[in-house]
Formats: structure tokens, sequence, C-alpha cells
């Protein structure tokens, strides 16, 4: 069920934008027609599996491969010793002492997670490459493990010692006067404790690439699946001790993302010395249990000492917090997380007093890598959780003290305490769609009906905010000598010889219908149909169609990715025009592109062009264009959005440029004997601003709902005190099936972003807003059941049970002073 | 003394074509059918036979192809993904995955669509409940399997 609310009048919808059309990209993949990366082959392949560390930490005493290399058909090995003379370390962008950690592609003497590659063996088959594998020898002296963020920060056990802590980064952020805040405040809540736990979006398809290596121009191809291609040739080249003019990456078809294909520069670089050490291509497919274990999981955050000033009617005037963020054993793409939170400081509230205290630290389990909401999803948790609390605590109404502190649609554009700004939406009108959706009203007799049928029903809201096209400034408030700002994605259109307009991207889509949604634009600039536009899929190097930060991630591509397509569909469409114009001797004024036609509007018949005819003019009949007159008919444009430059002494500034806004709600059946939760009721409505394609847009908020139920339930990487994952796989890692989802009703609205090209923002990563809601209903649930109070994300049945038992143990972490 | 067979011929029928191949014994179906046979089609998203990515149909019978060895096809009859569309022209059931947005990354969707084909082979016209049973052994990470279970009662229904 869709119900749409226009907020405000769009302009675009009579073209093809707006509408729902089929994606293009279907036919070839219904019909397993797709390319995926491990369905490429190239003649003399070898396949690459990597020995990895099955201790949390260790020393490396000594690694033989001479058995390996015995085998009939295995091509050859490589350790952390060639590694640490053939590259130099991946560059870090925190200051010290994160900054002087040293990370290589394998581990050099010394592991520091399970699953960290230690070694990598190449070999005709992939079954001989496992078995060759296991016959590598890896002899370890075990060390004392850290598993738990608080530990790390005693540094009593030190990962790095370069780094000679386990701080990576730490920072204290402080707007307004959070002091007086609590000073003048009826009461002060405060909350021992909350975690955010570990989970990730977990692909379908796992990482990978094939790698070829040119002996003759020392260039590798990489035909892949990393999501940030240009970031990840930023960090490679270096390492490789080579220009980034070296590097080519290629993706086809991608098998889902959501962040986790950004950090995949450590075994792509495995993968080019192996291919340089081999003279052969080599690929590399990681296994399942390889990606859980050592590849990317989301950040895990704990909130400490958190006080939250209220006012008697229930304003809310700010909050303090200590942050403690685990990054798992190497920072990667951190410290960036330190920071990115901070594009939704206030969360959806009003509140203009805030100090956040933030420490990142590392501990012996998987590196993190962005995750599908990244940051901003663990932040906004907080924020939820802070009015769920309250709520309790003081006897509100969470629907009327959300209203109450919701920044107001006539607040627009509204700056935040840190100097972002919220170009568009109305909060509130968003949450009653959501109550409306999920019949509010009916709360208390449903609860009636379970309490009869021995379950405990409870209700939740999660307000949540999609900040989209970051300002990669916001790097410089971490470490001010990094050199990164603003933005950038870039496009070209082309119409060629037969008339064929044709669309390369910088993007790297993973699902998300770019092909699709560019084919809209460019044919509503040009006057013709999606059919008619080609729109390549993948991204790759050669097309010179990119730009430095280039990918897909981040919630960008409907600002940048469809900004760039605009931009030079609009250069090509004003030269088509020129060039019409002077074939058939008429004022520029006087043609339009329609119909897959150059014309004179009300013209007679003849006096149109088809774009055959112009793209054979320009391409292979040309003698008679004069000299000072030469159209190209193909135009690259690079959409850099304008944020100006952040300020680093008050860590202020245009962190991101547009936010999406998604409201859930949910009701839960709390089943009191076991501690099951059962989702009876959801609703979530999103505003976007305008939707280029409102049924792509409805399914990505399928899809994030769907990984913030299976995060709230039951998605949780799981550490022994050995450092050991217990959740491995598909079956400890319990991912939602079909049977598991509820039956979703989705709302849309539209508040069109003033700023973005198309009035279209970003949108994919609004799921937290499932965490927050079934946290929230969770709480209601068990509010007639000792009243437990809801401090970790992930509540699968024993946690439940653990709070229905005891819910005293969390009533502890609450305090009220109220004066 | 000679041991066990490292490899044997096999004889099978794959989307209508007859094939002799002599496989390794160790090699799982679903690596014979892809980097064997080229049918690439059919995916691989997890060790554990917990995803569904790699359902394929012997004999009729939708089986993941990753927890089977290509030797315990001798004698099938297999279909994979590629074998649906009839030249060209795409099921009534491809049709809706187009039509209802059940794809996304499409990495998922040829296990989907052989999990589905088989259950409208049997129940022509399923209920919701029906299609969330039989496609409780396929993941997909991107839908929430809501356009998915939409187009599959499509195409039961004909619509």
């Amino acid at each position: 069920m869709t119900t749409v609310t226009d907020q405000a009048t769009t302009t675009l919808k009579k073209g093809f934008v707006g509408q729902s059309i089929p994606r293009k990209e279907d036919k070839r993949l219904v019909q397993g027609l797709g390319t995926f990366f491990d369905d490429v082959r190239r003649h003399g392949m070898g396949y690459v599996h990597f020995v990895r560390s099955p201790y949390g930490h260790a020393k490396i005493v000594s690694i033989d491969v001479s058995k390996a290399l015995e085998l009939d058909g295995v091509y050859g090995t490589i350790t952390g010793d060639e590694v640490a003379i053939q590259t130099d370390p991946f560059f870090e962008m925190s200051v010290e002492p994160g900054g002087n950690i040293k990370d290589y592609a394998l581990a050099v003497g010394r592991v520091r997670h399970m699953g960290e590659p230690v070694a990598a063996v190449c070999a005709a088959t992939r079954e001989l490459a496992r078995d060759a594998a296991d016959m590598v020898e890896v002899e370890y002296d075990a060390l004392p493990v850290l598993t738990d963020s608080e530990e790390a920060f005693k540094d009593e056990v030190v990962l790095h010692d370069d780094a000679g802590s386990n701080v990576v980064w730490s920072g204290v952020f402080d707007w307004g006067d959070v002091d007086q805040a609590l000073a003048e405040a009826d009461h002060v809540v405060k909350i021992e404790r909350l975690h955010f736990h570990r989970f990730s979006s977990t692909p379908l398809e796992c990482a990978g690439a094939l790698v070829e290596y040119d002996r003759g121009t020392g260039e590798w191809t990489l035909t892949c699946n990393h999501q940030m291609p240009g970031v990840g040739a930023i960090w490679m080249a270096p390492a490789l001790r080579v220009g980034i003019d070296k590097l080519r990456f290629v993706t086809h078809d991608i098998g889902g993302g959501f962040g986790n294909k950004i950090c995949l520069h450590p075994q792509y670089v495995v993968l080019c010395l192996m291919a340089r050490k081999l003279a052969r291509p080599v690929q590399w497919t990681e296994w399942r249990t390889d990606q859980h274990t050592a590849n990317a999981h989301g950040n895990e955050r704990t909130f400490l000492d958190v006080e939250v000033a209220v006012k008697a009617d229930g304003e809310m005037t700010g909050f303090k917090v200590r942050a403690l963020d685990d990054c798992g054993a190497f920072p990667r793409y951190e410290p960036l997380g330190c920071i990115i939170w901070a594009q939704v400081t206030p969360g959806l509230y009003a509140w203009r007093n805030i100090r956040v205290d933030f420490t990142q630290v590392c501990t012996n389990k998987s590196p993190v890598s962005p995750n599908r909401g990244y940051s901003r999803m663990q932040h906004l948790w907080l924020t939820e959780r802070i009015i769920d609390v309250v709520a309790s605590e003081l006897g509100f109404d969470p629907v009327e003290l959300r209203k109450k502190n919701y920044v107001k649609t006539e607040q627009m554009p509204y700056e935040t305490p840190n100097g972002c700004v919220y170009d568009s939406g109305d909060y509130a009108a968003a949450l009653d769609l959501a109550l409306e959706l999920i019949d509010h009203g009916s709360i208390e007799a449903r609860r009636k009906d379970a309490e009869a049928r021995g379950k405990l029903l409870g209700f939740g809201i999660g307000s949540t905010l999609d900040s989209g096209t970051n300002n990669f400034g916001q790097s410089t408030l971490l470490n001010p000598d990094l050199q990164f700002s603003g933005n950038n994605e870039a496009a070209a259109v082309k119409l060629d010889i037969f008339g064929e307009v044709v669309v390369t991207l910088g993007t790297v889509p993973q699902g998300q219908g770019h092909e699709t949604t560019a084919a809209q634009v460019v044919a509503d600039i040009l006057g013709c149909t999606p059919d008619q536009v080609n729109v390549r899929r993948g991204h790759d190097t050669w097309f010179n169609s990119h730009a430095g930060f280039s990918g897909t991630y981040a919630s960008q591509f409907a600002f940048t990715g469809l900004g760039a397509v605009k931009g030079a569909a609009e250069l090509l469409r004003d030269e088509m025009v020129k060039l019409a114009a002077f074939v058939l001797q008429a004022p520029e004024e006087a043609i339009e592109l329609a119909e897959g036609f150059a014309r004179i509007k009300d013209g007679p018949e003849e006096a149109a062009l088809p774009f055959m005819a112009l793209g054979a003019i320009v391409n292979a009949n040309n003698a008679f264009l004069p000299p000072d007159f030469n159209p190209t008919l193909n135009h690259r444009y690079v959409c850099r959005p304008y944020f100006g430059m952040v300020d680093t002494e008050k860590k202020t500034g245009q962190l991101t440029l547009t936010y999406a806004t998604q409201i859930h709600a949910a009701v839960v059946e709390v089943d009191p004997e076991t501690g099951v939760v059962d989702l009876v009721d959801y609703a979530a409505v999103d505003d976007c601003g305008v939707r280029i394609n409102p049924q792509i847009v409805e399914g990505q908020v399928h899809g994030a709902t769907a990984h913030a139920i299976g995060a709230a339930l039951s998605e949780e990487f799981v550490y022994d005190e050995e450092g050991t994952l217990l959740t491995s796989n598909f079956y400890d890692y319990h991912v939602p099936h079909a049977l598991d989802m509820p039956p979703l009703k989705t709302g849309a609205m539209e508040s069109p972003s003033p700023v973005a090209p198309l009035g279209a923002k970003g949108m994919g990563e609004g799921g937290g807003g499932g965490i927050h809601c079934i946290c929230a209903a969770i709480q209601d649930a068990l509010a007639s059941a000792g009243k437990a109070i809801v401090y970790d994300s992930c509540n699968p049945p024993h946690r439940v049970w653990s709070m229905l038992q005891d819910p005293e143990a969390t009533r502890a972490n609450v305090s009220v002073t109220s004066r | 003394m000679a041991g066990p067979a490292r490899s044997r011929t096999i004889s099978l029928d794959v989307n209508g074509e007859q094939i002799e191949y002599d496989v390794p014994a160790r090699r799982l179906l679903v690596h014979f059918l892809r980097d064997d046979l080229g049918l690439t089609g059919t995916h691989v998203g997890c060790d554990t036979g917990n995803c569904g990515a790699c359902t394929v149909h012997l004999n009729g019978e939708p089986v993941k192809s990753c927890m089977l060895l290509a030797v315990q096809a001798d004698g099938a009859g297999i279909t994979t993904v590629e074998g649906l569309a009839q030249d060209g022209e795409l099921t009534a059931l491809q049709q809706a995955f187009n039509a209802h947005h059940a794809l996304q990354c499409g990495y998922c969707t040829p296990g989907m669509l052989m999990s589905a084909t088989a259950l409208l082979s049997k129940n022509p016209s399923p209920s919701e409940e029906d299609v969330r049973i039989a496609i409780q052994g396929n993941i997909c990470r991107c839908t929430g399997y809501v356009n998915i279970v939409e187009a599959v009662v499509a195409a039961g229904k004909g619509t």
C-alpha cells in the first residue's frame, strides 16, 4: 500500500521523471544474463585463496609455504614478508595515535583478528587453491585478546605498537551550552549505557576481483565489485608505489554493496602483487564465511553517561554523551565514522545544546567499513532512545513528545547547532501518515486483545534522517592536514553516428537502478524515450567519465550522479539545437527536441532532423560545417556541489546537502514465556523530495526496512572471549527470510529539495528507522512487565527474555533528577 | 593399489541439451554449471546451503546446486535460469519480476525464479503464504521480499 502526499508542487512530472517505469536492467538479470565479476573468465587464470588467522590476536612466528608449492597446479604464494617489501602501508586518515597504525595488505608479524589474511595461494582451480592454502603452515604465538571497547580504552593490551594506544581518534564536539541547558532544566534524565551492536548488511554477492597485469605498460585491470573505485585507487596506488593511472577499475553488475564493498583495497593489493608475480590473470571470490569474519562489519558504538535536559512541558534543550566507537582491528575507512554522525547531530529535533565526547578504539574484531546508514544510524538510534526513555520515565506520550521537539516544517531550511542545513521536510506530517497507516487509534484495543492471548503488545516510532551528498571537507574536522573537501561525480552523454544516445556514468550501481533513472532524466531533456537511451552498465576507469569521489555510496546518486547526467544531457541538447538550427537555417529559439527529432516548432514536417541525421553529420558527414563551428555531440559534465569550507575550530559547516526523512512505526507482540518478538504491523513513510522513479524509491524503503528488522531482532556479530566470531555464516547469523518479514505498509511524501538539481534527495539509507521503532515497541511492550529499558539495538529472544526476568538490571541504567 | 576415482564421466541433460563431461569427483554441481559449462546465471551466495542463489531444477524439483556434487547429477535433467525463457520470450514469471520491481541487484533473482517456477508448476495460483513458504530457502538482501512475493502471486493469477 502506498499513500502519497504531495507537499509541494513538482514541476518535473510531465515527462518520464516521476514515473514508475520498469527497470532497463531487469531483462538481462531475469534471464541469468547479467555479468557479475565471478562470471568473467580469462585464459590461464589462477584462483586465489587466502590463508587466514584462526586467532583473534597472535604473533606470527613463521610461515612455511613449501608444501603448498609442491602440489601440481599451484602457481605461487604471497606472504606478509613479501607485502612488507613490495608495498607501503595504506594511507591512514587519522591524526596520532591512530595515524601511526601500519596497515598492510597481509598481516606482517602479527594477526589482530580472526580471519585476517596472512598469506595467499594461487592455483589452477578453486578447489586446489583451497587445498593448498590448508597446507601452508603458520606457527602462531597467542596474545591476550581484546573484544570489548571499554577494555580496549584502558590500553592494558595494545593492538598496534606503532600507535602505542588502542585509541584511533578522540575529540570533543561542543555546540551551544549544554551545561547551562542541564542547569536550567526541570528534569535531567541520565542513561548510563546504551549499546549499538555490530552487524552488517551482508550483500548476497561476496567481494572479489579478477586482476590482470600488463607487463608492457605496468597497468593493472581490476574487473571487480568495488563500490567506490575512486577512493579505492587513492588507497591502492601509493601502497603499490604507482600512479593512479596504473589502476583500471571495471565493474559490471554488482550483487549488492550497502557500503560493505568499499574497503576491499587490502585484498585487491594482494591480487595485484600476485598477478604481477605470476604473470597471469588471477581471480579471488570471497567465501561467505570470510565475508562475515574479515571483510566489513558496521561500526559498534557504546554510549556512556548520557544526560538529557528536559523542561517541564517536555521541551528538550539538549544532551551530552560519551561515545565509544569500536572499529575493529584496523581503521581503514575510519576514523570518518567519528564525524559522519555529525551530519545529523540533533536528529530530527530542535535541540540547540549538544556535547559529544567521541573516542574510537581498535579491538581484536573484524575491521569495520561503511554500512547502510553509516555512523548516522548509530547516532540517530541514540536520539530516538533518548526520546523513548525520557517519555517512559517522565510519563510523556512518545508521539506528542516527538512532535513537540521535531524541527518544524516552517523552520525549513533549518540550520543545526553545528552548521548543517536540513533542506526540507515535514516530520510531523510524516509521523501522522505513519500513524494513520498503522491505525494508531486502535493500539489500546489491540493491546487488550493481545493480553487476552497472553502476549505483550507494544507500539514504537522510529524517526530517522538519511543525509545525502557528503562534504568530504568534514574529514578535516578529524585531521586538519587532510586535503579533501567537497564532492563530485561525473557523467558523459553523447549522440552516436546512427543517432544512439549513450550515457556513461561514474557511479557504481549495485541494484539501485541507475540505468533506468539516468535514462528517464536524459529522455526528458533530449525529447526521446528511456528505451532510446543506452546507459552503459557499470564503471570503467578508461571511459574517462569518473571523478575523484566517484562511486555509489552515501545517498548521493540522486544529487551528484543525476546532477552530472542532467548537466551532460543539457550540454548535448544545446549543441543538438545549435546544429539543427544551422542545418535547418532557423533561429535556435525555433528548434525543439521531441519524439526523437530536432525540429522547427510548429514547422512543416520536413523541417525535422532525426537524431540519426545529427549524429551522422557530426561524426561522418561534416565537410560542410564551417571551421568556427565544431560540435562534438559528446559531453562530459562534473556535478560539483557548493558547500563552502568547514570551520575546524568550531567543528561546524555544511557536512552534507540533502536530508530525506523516514518515519517508521511498528507494532510488536512479545511472548513473555520465551522473549520471542513478533512483528504484527509495520509502516514506513519516506520523504525524499522528488521521486525520479517511485517504484524504485519504494523498493529501497522495503530493502532498508528488511535490513533494520534483521538488525533489530537477530543479526549480530558475536565474539567469544578468545576473539572467535560465533556468527560466521547464514546459519548462525540469521538474516530475514520471506517468512520473517511482516506485511509492510509504505507511505510517501514529496518535499522537494531546494538545493538538489532535480529536487531529489538520496534516500537508500533510511532503514535505521526500523531499528529505532522496534526497540521502542519492545520497550512499550515490556512496560507492563517490569518496565525494562531497552539498552541494546539488537533484541533477539534471549535478550528480551533477560529483560523480562530482570527488568531492574536495565532500569538501574536510568535515573531522573527533577527540580 | 588404485585409490578411488578422482574423476568420472557424467551424462546429463542441461536446458534441453545432452551433455557428456569428465568432471572431478569433488566438483560441486554449481561450479560445474558455472565454470565448466559457462552457465553463469546460477549464483553462489554462501558456503553453507542457506541462501538459495544456486537453485536449479533437477528432474523438475528445485535443488540447491551447491549442496550436490556434479556426479550426483549423472543421468538427470537440469534446468537453470538460462533455460526458462524460450527463444528470447520471457516467461510470465520473469515478466512479472520486471513489472513488479521484484529485483534490485539481481543476484538472488535466478534462484528465486527457479524456486518460484517450481511452485507455480505445482500450484498455478499460489497465495502469498504459499509463495513465502516456497521461497523461504532463498535469501534476498535488497527487496525485503515484498515485491518478489507480489510478482509470484501476480504471475500465478496470470496478471
